[in-house]
């Protein structure tokens, strides 16, 4: 693309392009996610502690119980999200390759989103008594 | 093209003197990288409480071994300073604390904070444990 083959300079490559006016995007995210969890952290250490030597019988009625599935959803959402962008931060600050960085950044959204999906799918399983 | 101007380098990380606020960014990362995976514990945990009795006996098995309780011990602690130092960082977004004994009293606080909840947090379990 670029280099001494190309006529054209880097700055006609881009002008005109314009900006996508989503720069900030992962930014106001991982702040929006963070202020959750914020919120959330007491709720979800205090159901965590309520179950310690608990068997799964108590753990799955605690569970199972709706205000408290809610609060865990929410902190599954807000903590998969935010570590997602955060694990994307600490791939393209240091991964300088640019395969291995989208394959990194590949397998940190799989991941993430699997994380999400099988904590979520355990949560509703817990509250639908099935 | 004209040729390529060399230009200095930007001082690497190992030029500057290790400072306090350094030491708890490279740790806010660290924890951040830590928690990352330690989610799958709690993906574990709720997947073995969905799945059966069986399956949650395996969670507990490990939790009461004494890695697991040490994997536990060090996950509350990541999680806890995480959160304390992250709620710095909401302060320098929102323009306040720059200030060289503000920012020192503010990583200051994080650190002291993330340590005491942690040990609040376990004393808090092993008062429970024990009533079981």
């Amino acid at each position: 693309m670029s280099g001494p083959s190309s006529l054209r300079t880097p700055l006609a490559r881009v002008r005109a392009l314009g900006s996508s006016h989503s720069g900030t995007r992962d930014f106001w995210r991982q702040r929006l996610t963070a202020v959750a969890m914020v919120l959330l952290i007491v709720p979800v250490i205090a159901v965590v502690l309520t179950l310690v030597g608990s068997n799964q019988a108590g753990a799955k009625q605690l569970l199972g119980y709706l205000p408290i599935a809610i609060i865990l959803l929410l902190f599954i959402v807000a903590s998969t999200w935010h570590m997602r962008i955060g694990m994307q931060i600490v791939i393209e600050d240091y991964v300088h390759g640019e395969k291995t960085k989208l394959a990194l950044v590949i397998a940190n959204n799989f991941f993430c989103i699997a994380v999400a999906l099988a904590s979520i799918y355990a949560i509703l399983k817990l509250s639908s008594g099935v | 093209m004209t040729a390529r101007i060399e230009r200095p380098l930007s001082p690497h990380l190992q030029t500057y003197r290790v400072t306090l606020t350094m030491a708890l960014s490279i740790i806010h990362r660290g924890t951040g990288i830590a928690l990352y995976f330690g989610t799958l514990l709690l993906a574990w945990w709720l997947i073995a409480a969905a799945s059966g009795p069986g399956a949650y006996a395996n969670v507990q098995a490990f939790t009461s071994s004494i890695i697991g309780k040490l994997i536990l011990f060090g996950y509350t602690w990541a999680l806890l300073h995480h959160l304390c130092s992250g709620i710095r960082y909401f302060f320098w977004d929102l323009g306040y604390g720059f200030k060289p004994n503000e920012r020192e009293a503010l990583t200051w606080g994080a650190l002291v904070a993330g340590i005491s909840l942690t040990v609040l947090v376990w004393i808090i379990a092993y008062a429970i444990g024990a009533g079981r």
